[in-house]
């Protein structure tokens, strides 16, 4: 659900009591909130949206007062403003049980992670690279994906050979990994063909229902078999009208 | 087993410091392996040590952790100073990244192109007196107690006294605006551990001049 960000500074508090779901702020566009969206997503958490549009939205939600650090992302979750996009996934992670059941998994899910975030940076700041040094930063992302990032994830699936990256269990490492390969992928098609373990990751991950749901070609498809079907007996309920 | 951390970096301050400073204010023991050249950084990459071919490394509890956000994560929690729940940590974790913000702008000043270093010297000091300081002092008035989050000692006021004195450096007279903070600053600084550490012949690392930033460029090649 999406409201107006009218609606939203006027303080309508009543809405914000009655949903109960977290609510993001941010741009319409993916940036440092995509990975909020995937982690909620991937939890099955609802959550409802406000998009900026203008200098002068920022800057009233600045003036407010309801920036901690007068920056977005901003994620409105259990009475609290949250800011700063680590903060905000850890938060969600620990509430949802994706971050392992002890410090040492915590950790490593915490090095996962941070390891991603550094790939998925650099994809982040690409589209607003110079033109002349587009290319460049490209072969970068396909670099840095092929020979620093992927063979970690690869070997740790192949040493354990379970189906998640930590503990034997679904965690936000296994979210943004998944995140990470897709962007990667819009990229650099081909990026996972020296990775097997990656690819049977990648179908696992596509085949869980919380992120089946959230991903766009799901949607689409589900949207136009709906529409099929219902053209299908449009078209029936006209030759039996012919007929008759 | 339980043998003292082990930390992998350079002699000098970079994204370790905060490390340091956390195990000091907790009152851990830890060694240190310095990188001194290219060498000494492929050498840990060829051993297969450096998960993402990077440091901060930290040897601890048998593990080989790097990335220095899950580093601090795990020492904050171990040691209690990570608050008493999940709303607590938010809050810790929140100020963190601030602050963790505003000193990145001062770890990379040295390295910057000399015509721009005036510049960026100006920006950190508003970003410091307009965006950062203001939170933290608020939030110490608005709750009136010793400490950033749950009237405790945590991750929060040591990485925070680490970022007013990283300013201070800069611009000396920095906190005058913000007594909260000056008072902050002096209690904080007292905690027996942290004053200990702020001694000299401690593992404290100097700010970082021409010359090391001129070892940093070749050991990383950048």
């Amino acid at each position: 659900m999406k409201f107006k960000l009218q609606q939203y500074l006027s303080g309508n508090q009543e809405l914000r009591i009655m949903s109960g779901k977290p609510r993001l702020i941010y741009l319409n566009g993916r940036g440092r909130m995509e990975s909020i969206r995937w982690l909620l997503a991937a939890a099955g958490v609802e959550f409802e949206e406000v998009y900026l549009e203008t200098k002068e939205q920022f800057e009233k939600l600045i003036k407010d007062g309801s920036l901690l650090f007068q920056q977005v992302p901003l994620v409105e979750i259990d009475g609290m403003k949250m800011v700063q996009t680590r903060a905000i996934m850890s938060y969600i992670a620990g509430k949802y049980n994706l971050y392992g059941k002890d410090l040492k998994e915590r950790a490593l899910i915490d090095m996962y992670v941070e390891g991603i975030s550094d790939l998925m940076q650099m994809i982040l700041m690409f589209p607003f690279s110079p033109p002349d040094a587009k290319e460049k930063n490209l072969e970068s992302i396909k670099e840095r994906a092929t020979n620093r990032y992927f063979p970690v994830f690869e070997k740790v699936l192949k040493q354990h050979g379970q189906d998640f990256l930590v503990g034997n269990k679904f965690s936000w490492a296994d979210v943004q990994l998944m995140e990470a390969i897709l962007a990667v992928e819009e990229k650099v098609p081909d990026v996972l063909s020296g990775f097997p373990q990656l690819q049977v990751f990648k179908t696992k991950m596509s085949n869980m229902p919380t992120i089946k749901k959230f991903l766009p070609g799901c949607r689409n498809f589900f949207i136009v078999g709906i529409l099929l079907i219902l053209a299908l007996k449009l078209y029936k309920t006209k030759l039996k009208q012919q007929r008759a | 087993m339980a043998g003292k951390p082990k930390l992998h970096y350079t002699k000098g301050r970079g994204k370790m410091e905060s490390i340091r400073w956390l195990l000091a204010a907790a009152g851990v023991e830890f060694e240190e392996e310095f990188i001194e050249t290219k060498e000494d950084l492929e050498k840990l990459r060829n051993d297969g040590v450096l998960l993402f071919e990077q440091v901060p490394m930290v040897e601890m509890d048998g593990m080989k952790m790097v990335q220095t956000r899950a580093i601090l994560s795990y020492i904050a929690a171990k040691y209690n100073l990570y608050g008493k729940d999940l709303k607590e940590r938010a809050w810790i974790d929140m100020y963190v990244e601030g602050t963790t913000d505003l000193m990145g702008m001062i770890m990379y000043l040295p390295f910057q192109p000399a015509d721009t270093k005036e510049k960026n010297l100006a920006l950190i000091i508003e970003r410091a007196t307009t965006r950062y300081f203001p939170v933290y002092e608020k939030a110490l008035k608005d709750h009136g107690q010793d400490y950033l989050v749950g009237n405790k000692l945590s991750w929060a006021d040591i990485h925070l006294l680490e970022a007013i004195l990283m300013v201070e450096e800069c611009k000396p007279d920095v906190l005058s605006a913000f007594p909260l903070l000056q008072a902050f600053k002096g209690r904080i600084s007292n905690i027996p551990t942290i004053k200990k550490f702020l001694q000299p012949g401690s593992q404290r690392k100097p700010p970082t001049d021409e010359k090391f930033v001129a070892v940093v460029r070749k050991i990383f090649n950048i």
